[in-house]
């Protein structure tokens, strides 16, 4: 059984079973669960299909979220895509544009897929749906890389944690552009080892980033933080690819961004008692919120 | 931890904490009371009492009492549905200095009045933990099955629940026993390997100092 508390160890035990990291993720999970390997298979595949449905719906989506804060932003940046002047061209785009409409779903109380929260549940759908469309990647290969990014996801989970109230965004956004940095390189054949440089790239890009939600809301600033965090998912999955490592490995990363959560003060960790929460226009908008909801005594 | 807590849960958004975690505790409070709820008072604590509007944390309430899962979409109109079915569910926030967990009291009531009053915390990812059950002071979480038994705080009681379930091969992974005071309400919170049916349930009823059998399978 894998114990999830080292991305190094499990690189290394794909490596010597010459196979993918989603392939001994897979049939350690089959044991650690009980089930057989068709079964999980089986339950992930729907699992796919849930995210996917979240941006199909996040695209057609009308409605504002409760606060008006958010469904605005997909339906622009798709008009802006299809007029041909995104400076991104048409992968990164799209994972932007997936990412809004994700984002936008949870906003909005549609159904998402919290990967690893419901906070950062835009960046890997985006990620994987994108490049799969793009670059014409079979269900079956998308399935599978759910699983590595999934594994990362545990590392993250065990060695550190996932949660904005703990560490601040970067557990949530953080952790959620490192699985899909590592979901993206497995789906380019990256070796396992590059797996885990994306992983390592990803996080470091992401560390020191505060949860500072305005009102309180999982709103602002998160769903522009999920389409950017997207956006480095793959460019950090590039560099993988070309065969660039990063200087610190993944697992020190992960600690780092424990210990860089530990410093932060609670007023930066999802209690939006700092940061953009109490900029002048963030506590204007949370005044309101309260006032417009009869919240105040 | 599993790779479903990764990559899942499915859920209706927008939070894990204020949204599927408000929704379970709700359910497990609808569970134990035996029917959907017709009157029910809400009390949010915690970042719940500022924020419940814009993070649905009434709807998923609501959705909680009238039993949906946490990824079923008619959480989004379910004050509506809980209306247009005359359930009366009042929402009231305290706004209170200081920190509190995300918490909800409960006080429900079905057709017949029966009242229940269930405190729960939501502790972050979709994760609960009840930490009250009619003024007895509990704490579970509903991640393993388990069986919430009221009982009368008397010699025997405990023994002749833990025999029945032993002669079933029902294996106890933990297992608490809370009262308010010697020899007044208690509760025995036991968390157990394997489900427990319905006939066994039905058995454990008929045991003279237990008030009631209320069995959650595991999340």
């Amino acid at each position: 059984m894998i114990k999830y508390d080292s991305l190094k160890e499990i690189v290394k035990r794909a490596r010597s079973e010459h196979c993918t990291i989603s392939k001994i993720v897979l049939t350690d999970q089959a044991i650690f669960l009980e089930r057989n390997e068709e079964d999980i298979f089986a339950e992930m595949k729907k699992t796919l299909r849930v995210m996917k449905e979240s941006i199909s719906r996040g695209i057609k989506n009308q409605d504002l979220s409760i606060s008006g804060l958010s469904g605005m932003n997909t339906s622009l940046y798709e008009s802006y895509i299809k007029s041909g002047k995104s400076i991104c061209g048409s992968i990164l785009s799209k994972v932007i544009l997936y990412s809004l409409a994700v984002s936008e779903q949870n906003a909005c109380m549609g159904r998402i897929v919290a990967s690893p929260t419901a906070g950062s549940c835009g960046v890997l759908p985006a990620v994987i749906t994108a490049l799969a469309e793009e670059h014409d990647i079979c269900e079956e290969n998308q399935i599978m890389a759910l699983f590595t990014a999934g594994a990362v996801g545990m590392v993250i989970a065990t060695l550190a944690s996932v949660s904005g109230a703990r560490s601040g965004c970067q557990a949530e956004c953080g952790s959620a552009a490192a699985m899909a940095s590592a979901a993206c390189t497995e789906l380019f054949s990256g070796s396992p080892a590059m797996v885990e440089n994306a992983c390592a790239l990803a996080l470091k890009n992401m560390l020191g980033l505060v949860c500072d939600p305005v009102a309180g809301l999982v709103e602002v600033p998160c769903v522009k933080r999920n389409a950017v965090s997207a956006s480095i998912a793959i460019s950090s999955a590039d560099m993988a690819l070309s065969g660039i490592q990063s200087v610190i490995p993944a697992d020190e990363v992960i600690l780092a961004m424990r210990s860089i959560g530990d410093l932060l003060p609670s007023s930066l960790k999802e209690t939006s008692k700092a940061g953009l929460a109490v900029t002048p226009s963030g506590r204007s908008i949370a005044e309101k919120f309260l006032n417009d909801h009869a919240l105040r005594p | 931890m599993n790779i479903f807590d990764m990559i899942g849960p499915v859920m209706v958004g927008p939070s894990s904490s204020h949204t599927a975690g408000a929704l379970k505790i709700a359910s497990v409070a609808a569970h134990i009371l035996g029917s959907t709820p017709q009157r029910a008072k809400i009390h949010l604590y915690g970042s719940f009492s500022g924020t419940y509007i814009g993070h649905g944390t009434d709807k998923a309430v609501a959705a909680g009492l009238m039993g949906f899962s946490c990824d079923d979409e008619r959480i989004k109109t379910s004050l509506v549905i809980a209306a247009q079915n005359g359930y009366e569910y009042i929402f009231v926030p305290v706004l209170e200095d200081g920190d509190h967990p995300n918490t909800l009291k409960l006080d429900i009531w079905d057709a017949q009045d029966k009242k229940v009053s269930i405190t729960g915390e939501s502790t972050g990812g979709g994760s609960i933990n009840i930490c009250d059950y009619n003024s007895i002071k509990v704490s579970f979480t509903t991640k393993s099955h388990t069986l919430v038994i009221p009982h009368k705080d008397t010699p025997g009681a405990i023994a002749s629940v833990t025999g029945i379930l032993a002669k079933q091969h029902i294996n106890i992974g933990s297992m608490n026993v809370y009262r308010t005071q010697k020899g007044s309400g208690a509760a025995m919170i036991i968390e157990t390997d394997q489900l427990v049916c319905n006939e066994l349930i039905n058995e454990l009823k008929l045991l003279p100092d237990l008030y009631d059998v209320i069995f959650i399978s595991a999340e």
